[in-house]
């Protein structure tokens, strides 16, 4: 079944998931156009990361449909569910860097496990990557222990994009970093978007949304509640989008406190 | 009435736990004939599961056929049956003591070590992150782990038998008054191809639960460092547990067929 967008690089129809009573995504519609940048904010815990993960493939929704190039893509197993993994470049909170790694291996992972690539030809493109993200090529020998929260989200950023992927995620790009670093990753991003790349983001920092999206959508209680272009979320006219965005204590967002 | 939900909530929750455990079980089972085997990594785990454990294995065999044949020594001297040490502690570290020490050593170091390491992965999400460059977690980081156990305990297991009657002899010789040259000529002539197998393919056994214990737990870890802690527990716990009950029916089954 296509989908019927047919400009529509991934697409979202009624996605429910479900962890034993929580219910997280309740029927989650979202279209991301192929080259847009589109980023979901929304409060912790409300399914995020759990939508990136579905669209993936590490979960399985309980319902709904996932479309990506007009492919439905929830049922893919084996070879087919290797080749449509081959599109995706992933940036992960906290980096997820292999630890038992050198860093240039961690960056060159996908292109030689995944692709098949021979380990010279991925080495030179590991450090080409590196440098793309301002790291030289000291850095590649190192230990991914051995480096700062920055230097980490930043060779995450090098392996994201290091197979040159069609379609990239970015789970909270600039969280845990100080004010400039998150500056600079914002700068990469962008910058990764060059090459006409499709990208979904998630995050609660509204700085980098704002930087880094073309459209923002928030989702609130496993639904998008609103979706529009970045310039337009300070005029959304929905009381939650605006209490979120001024990070007001007070208004139909209630913040669930246990006494 | 609360007894009887008590009990069948445990009851859905063990079928719940095997059911998993099979699913586990025959994904990386028939993940050992597709390609692509990483005979690298399978290496590395050789060396960390089979080489490592040697020092720990080595020891516990030589203290334990020492041990043995100084009891055994105690026993038989009442009868006046002192000459059939050697052929006692021989069938004793070959058939039951070499594997299960040597098993319960490794469970005790390699499925505690498997389950940490794999669990810091999970929570950190780099088994996501492997998802996520189209390579297979279960093929990446279970069946080298499985294949390197199935390896490195029979040849485990070889070297304990051998040291452990060599700690006999060693007994036996300095503290018993034995002669040397009869003890070795009476191990030499109660040696039986059928003692060394029953203990090689126990050995098999043992190994091949030592690492699915180890992969499946640190495999589905939860809830950071705590969960962590769980999964290294749980591993070693089953791990052992599962060597004794499957030590006992494969003791069974050799004696029905007179093996």
């Amino acid at each position: 079944m296509a989908s019927v967008a047919s400009t529509a690089k991934v697409e979202l129809k009624g996605v429910k998931k479900r962890f034993g009573n929580k219910v997280v995504l309740d029927g989650l519609d979202l279209v991301i156009e192929r080259g847009q940048s589109l980023v979901v904010i929304g409060g912790s815990g409300t399914g995020k990361s759990v939508m990136i993960k579905c669209v993936l493939g590490i979960l399985r929704p309980d319902a709904g449909e996932i479309f990506v190039d007009g492919q439905e893509v929830t049922r893919l197993g084996g070879r087919a569910r290797d080749a449509y993994l081959r599109k995706f470049g992933m940036l992960f909170q906290g980096a997820a860097l292999f630890d038992s790694l050198p860093v240039w291996e961690n960056v060159a992972f996908g292109l030689i496990q995944g692709r098949g690539m021979g380990r010279r030809q991925a080495r030179d493109i590991a450090f080409e990557k590196l440098a793309k993200v301002g790291l030289g090529p000291d850095v590649g020998e190192l230990s991914p222990s051995e480096l700062s929260g920055g230097m980490q989200k930043r060779v995450g950023l090098a392996r994201a994009i290091a197979a040159d992927p069609e379609i990239i995620f970015f789970d909270e790009p600039t969280t845990g970093l100080d004010p400039i670093m998150s500056d600079v990753i914002n700068d990469l991003i962008v910058a990764t978007r060059s090459t006409g790349t499709t990208a979904l983001s998630i995050t609660h920092d509204l700085i980098s949304a704002r930087k880094i999206a073309d459209r923002i959508a928030m989702l609130y209680k496993g639904k998008i509640i609103w979706d529009g272009p970045t310039a337009e979320i300070d005029h959304s006219g929905n009381p939650y989008v605006d209490q979120f965005i001024h990070g007001r204590a007070v208004g139909p967002i209630q913040m669930e406190v246990k006494a | 009435m609360n007894v009887f939900a008590h009990v069948g909530r445990a009851t859905i929750g063990l079928l719940r736990e095997v059911g998993r455990l099979s699913v586990f079980t025959a994904d990386a089972i028939s993940s050992f004939v597709r390609p692509p085997i990483y005979r690298s990594l399978v290496l590395k785990q050789i060396m960390r599961i089979g080489y490592n454990s040697l020092p720990v294995v080595g020891l516990t065999a030589f203290f334990t056929g020492g041990v043995l044949a100084l009891q055994i020594y105690i026993g038989t001297a009442r009868y006046g049956a002192e000459q059939f040490v050697p052929t006692v502690v021989l069938i004793g570290i070959l058939r039951e003591l070499g594997p299960v020490i040597a098993g319960l050593m490794v469970a005790g170091r390699v499925a505690a070590a498997i389950a940490a390491e794999l669990g810091t992965m999970r929570v950190t999400e780099q088994i996501d992150a492997l998802t996520t460059l189209a390579t297979r977690p279960i093929k990446y980081l279970v069946v080298p782990r499985l294949m390197a156990a199935l390896i490195s305990m029979p040849i485990l297991v070889g070297i304990a038998d051998c040291i452990g009657v060599a700690g006999g002899y060693i007994a036996a010789t300095q503290s018993l008054g034995f002669t040397g040259s009869i003890y070795l000529s009476t191990t030499v002539q109660a040696l039986n191809h059928a003692d060394v197998l029953s203990g090689l393919i126990k050995a098999v056994v043992f190994g091949f639960l030592i690492a699915l214990m180890g992969t499946y737990n640190g495999f589905n870890s939860k809830g950071g460092a705590q969960g962590v802690g769980a999964a290294t527990t749980n591993a070693v716990v089953s791990a052992s547990i599962l060597i004794l009950a499957s030590n006992y029916i494969l003791t069974n089954i050799f004696n029905f067929f007179n093996f």
